[in-house]
């Protein structure tokens, strides 16, 4: 590719994408699935800079993005533990169900 | 002896705390009473003589030095009220004579009011007079004078219904009280014009007083009422509380309802002191009366006014039948003379017969109250007689008084200080009546004396045709005790003596309160007008002696059954107008007493059928005003910070609708807000 | 535009949108796989080899299965979600998110830093990547393993189930002593 605007169109799109899920969907899982998406939107740019960056040995990029999966597991774990553990209370992974904070 | 004038406020003092010291006194110890007051007064008499040797004489003719005494008695912010004491020919004069006459007024209260249950009390009123009379002398601030001169006229109210149970001495006092009150509110006017155009009221003050030259000089420029200077308006003013206080017409009609008190009272008040104390005032402010551009409106007034008094004073005197009541218009009648003397001889004339008048009026007075006493008090002339044989010391000493008071040629004091009177009046550049009014005075004078004489101590006593005498209880007339008849002895001989301090031949009177040089003058005597009004007016006095004498000797006719020879004499009805004191009562019964009733009586009615029905509207309409109160408080304030407080819950419920509780719903309203921050920055010129 | 490249992005797109439409969770879950995988397509293409390795083996392998048990654990699967949508909110979330990418293609677009020039061939080897992960990056690479750790535990614990006790569900509250800086 000529230039990085493809790139950074896709996940510019998948991040939109990512965030309309978890805004939309009534699963929680779901939304931890968005969430999921939106950070490889990110991932996606990272590493398209990376490409287009002079610098033969410059591996900052790649290295974000190995952290940033990473991370972005581990937070998927706890994430789901955390749905997982609220499903038992509420019987229901529907995020409307959590409304102790109204009013 | 320059720090006696800082000490003497003693001479007021020492009165006053035996004063305050007799309100607390147990009314037991009488005697003990009784000589704590006279002691007191003995003392001030002594720092009086004391105060008299240390007066300052001087040598220049009209010109008087004084002894001066100001301080500070309180301060008031940045400024401060000074008053002052002075010592001066003319007050220690005055002193002498007030401490002196009180103290034998104190000594005859032993014996005249030895039966009375309230003598105590009687002893702590007579202090508490002398007092204030020293007060007012020594004062050299007119406020402190006028303040004086109330306590004194309180005294008098005390004293004069000390007998209260009476109902006649209750009005009475009542009476001399409001009258002098009226006349007060001149004095009182013309002090506070006098303070607003002078600045201060110490009469001398280190040239800064009101009645040194730099303030007479403004104030005889300003202009003042009817076309007279600001200083004879003044004057005139002060001479209207003078008028009150010294019984001149027409406020003189509380001095014969005054005799309602016991006689030591009439003695010293009404006769010596206190109906003095105007002329005092007047003698005090005479250079304000006398300054060269202020008019000589003052002094015309005062002795117009004098002259009236005098003449009317005669009159009624000659018609009288109650033995006090002919000696208080006596007393009117002389003091009428005295202003006389003051407004056309100035102030020694006048002074020096205040001071004989004092001796010869107390000393009638006194013997008036031995007269009383020894006739088991009867006060009606028609009732007495013969009592020369039966009182022969109040007899000798009754007469001398009498011979004074009617001016005997020569050998009383009287004779001289009337003349002196008599010769300033003649050389008035005024008109003439005054001079003639006071001739008549002094023939009228001899004349109603030589009555009063004829019906008490001579011819035959009629004491026993009293109502309450009969024959198992005969009422004999008895001569007074020693401590009564002292005082008596005294004062006729210096009812003798004092007159010669004053003759033309060696006037050391004028001298010493005027200033000069005092010499023999050995042919003053002889000078034209002099002679001939001396002899004038002994033959007048000896005149009025034998034409009394004729009517009324006992040889002639007998006072209760007879008509008075004067009332055959004269034409129908006025001897009954003189013995009514002209009507005046009357007059003043039917106008201004009238109208204060009327007033009153309107106010009654106006209270009784105005007001009271008005009571329940008021009450009515407070409870209106409560009733909107309520309403107002409860259904505008409360119920709209209610609607408000809900308005505010209304409003906080549809702002929590936001709060939804729903994760979702916060992210997308987050992330929208963000979004649209993010579009704001780049396009307001961020990158 | 390469056609390859295209052809990646077209499917990845594809199944992201469909991963987030579906109402069958079980197939958005496998849609969301395929995204991955095209992800993963677009590093190799972008000559980022190890990254696109790691991307599947983590992703694809780890992340898929995890959400497929959690959703399987949670009954979703064999639940018909009948409102799936958010009927009251729809609008702004489908608001924001076009919104969003308006804005970010505008920022792309108008930016020069996009237009920079074709890259020169970049190789990257693990050795590289070791060495400035070891040099460089060794704090965060250590930060990583602790999180690492302390997610695996966590999970774990917040998974494990509810212990049996007569107290009220609020006790599970964690007891905070009182912070002293505070």
């Amino acid at each position: 590719m000529d230039t990085l605007i493809p790139y950074l169109l896709l996940s510019a799109g998948l991040f939109c994408v990512g965030l309309t899920g978890v805004m939309l969907r009534r699963n929680a899982i779901l939304i931890l699935a968005g969430v999921e998406l939106m950070l490889n939107a990110a991932n996606i740019n990272f590493v398209a800079f990376w490409r287009f960056h002079p610098g033969a040995d410059d591996m900052s990029g790649l290295v974000m993005v190995l952290f940033t999966i990473a991370i972005a597991a581990a937070e998927a774990a706890v994430g789901l533990a955390l749905v997982i553990s609220i499903f038992r209370h509420y019987r229901s992974t529907d995020p409307e169900i959590l409304e102790d904070l109204k009013g | 002896m320059n720090d006696l004038i800082s000490y003497i406020w003693l001479i007021p003092g020492l009165p006053i705390l035996a004063a305050l010291a007799l309100t607390f006194w147990p009314v037991a110890k009488r005697k003990g009473a009784a000589w704590l007051a006279i002691s007191a007064m003995a003392l001030s008499f002594v720092i009086s003589l004391f105060a008299f040797g240390a007066v300052p004489r001087s040598a220049e003719e009209g010109v008087v030095t004084r002894l001066i005494h100001n301080f500070t008695w309180f301060d008031v912010g940045t400024s401060s009220m000074r008053i002052g004491w002075i010592l001066d020919p003319l007050n220690v004069v005055m002193l002498v004579m007030v401490t002196f006459v009180s103290l034998l007024v104190f000594i005859y209260s032993m014996g005249y009011m030895e039966k009375d249950p309230r003598f105590v009390r009687f002893y702590a009123f007579l202090s508490l007079f002398a007092g204030a009379m020293l007060g007012l002398l020594i004062a050299n601030h007119l406020l402190v004078l006028f303040m004086c001169w109330e306590v004194v006229g309180l005294a008098s109210y005390l004293l004069i219904g000390f007998w209260f149970q009476k109902p006649s001495a209750a009005a009475a006092c009542k009476k001399a009280f409001i009258t002098t009150r009226i006349g007060d509110l001149g004095l009182f006017i013309g002090m506070v014009w006098l303070y607003g155009e002078a600045g201060t009221l110490l009469f001398y003050d280190a040239g800064q007083g009101c009645l040194e030259s730099s303030s007479l000089r403004l104030i005889a420029s300003l202009p003042g009422m009817a076309g007279m200077t600001a200083a004879a308006t003044i004057g005139c003013l002060l001479f209207f509380g003078a008028m009150g206080k010294s019984g001149q017409f027409p406020l003189h009609v509380w001095l014969p309802d005054a005799m309602e008190g016991p006689t030591p009272v009439s003695a010293l008040i009404h006769a010596a002191t206190m109906v003095a104390a105007g002329v005092f005032l007047m003698a005090r402010v005479h250079p304000l009366l006398t300054y060269p551009d202020a008019g000589t409106q003052a002094l015309s007034f005062i002795t117009w006014v004098g002259a009236i008094t005098a003449l009317i004073g005669a009159l009624a005197a000659c018609a009288q039948t109650d033995l006090k009541r002919i000696l208080a218009f006596s007393t009117i009648s002389q003091l009428g003379y005295m202003m006389l003397g003051l407004g056309t001889g100035g102030v020694a004339v006048a002074m020096f017969h205040l001071i004989t008048h004092a001796f010869f009026k107390a000393l009638l007075f006194l013997g008036a109250g031995s007269v009383i006493h020894g006739c088991h008090d009867e006060q009606d002339i028609r009732y007495m007689g013969g009592l020369r044989k039966i009182m022969p010391v109040t007899f000798a000493t009754y007469g001398v008084g009498m011979l004074a008071l009617a001016g005997f040629p020569l050998v009383t004091s009287g004779f001289w200080s009337k003349d002196e009177i008599l010769h300033a009046a003649a050389h008035w550049h005024g008109h003439p009546a005054p001079f003639i009014m006071a001739l008549v005075g002094a023939f009228l004078t001899a004349f109603y004396m030589t009555r009063q004489m004829c019906h008490v101590f001579f011819g035959k006593n009629r004491l026993q045709e009293r109502e309450n005498a009969s024959e198992e209880h005969p009422v004999v007339p008895h001569e007074s005790p020693a401590s009564m008849l002292m005082p008596l002895r005294i004062l006729a001989g210096l009812a003798i003596v004092a007159g010669f301090m004053g003759t033309p031949l060696f006037p050391w009177f004028q001298s010493f309160l005027e200033g000069g040089t005092l010499e023999w003058h050995g042919t003053a005597l002889f000078h034209g007008s002099t002679l001939g009004l001396l002899i004038g007016s002994s033959a007048l006095v000896l005149g009025g002696l034998i034409v009394g004498w004729w009517f009324y000797s006992s040889l002639v006719f007998d006072p209760l059954r007879d008509k008075d020879p004067l009332d055959e004499k004269l034409p129908a009805g006025w001897f009954a107008t003189l013995r009514a004191k002209f009507y005046l009562d009357e007059f003043y019964e039917s106008t201004v007493l009238e109208g204060a009733r009327l007033l009153a009586m309107g106010a009654a009615w106006l209270e009784r059928h105005v007001m009271i029905p008005m009571m329940p509207l008021f009450a009515f309409g407070t409870r209106i005003m409560s009733w909107i109160t309520r309403f107002w408080d409860e259904w505008v304030i409360n119920a709209s910070f209610d609607r408000s407080c809900k308005g505010i819950q209304n409003q906080s419920e549809r702002v929590s609708t936001a709060h939804t509780g729903n994760i979702q719903f916060y992210l997308q309203i987050v992330a929208l807000g963000f979004v649209l921050l993010a579009i704001i920055w780049i396009w307001g010129g961020g990158q | 535009m390469n056609l390859v490249f295209a052809i990646i992005a077209l499917i990845t797109l594809a199944s992201a949108i469909a991963a987030m439409c579906l109402r069958n969770l079980v197939h958005c879950v496998l849609c969301l796989t395929v995204t991955f995988t095209g992800i993963a397509m677009t590093y190799l293409q972008l000559s980022a080899q190890f990254v696109g390795f790691s991307q599947i083996m983590v992703y694809v392998g780890a992340v898929s299965v995890l959400v497929i048990f959690a959703l399987l654990m949670t009954r979703g699967g064999n639940e018909l979600n009948l409102r799936d949508w958010n009927p009251r909110h729809w609008l702004i979330g489908l608001g924001t998110g076009l919104l969003t990418f308006g804005v970010m293609a505008t920022g792309i677009f108008k930016s020069s830093l996009t237009r920079s020039a074709a890259p020169d061939s970049k190789t990257e080897s693990v050795k590289t990547i070791g060495e400035s992960l070891l040099n460089e990056y060794v704090l965060p690479l250590e930060a990583l393993a602790l999180l690492l750790t302390v997610a695996l535990i966590g999970a774990a614990l917040l998974a494990m189930p509810e212990r049996k006790t007569a107290s009220s569900p609020h006790s599970d509250r964690p007891q905070t002593k009182g912070d002293p800086t505070n």
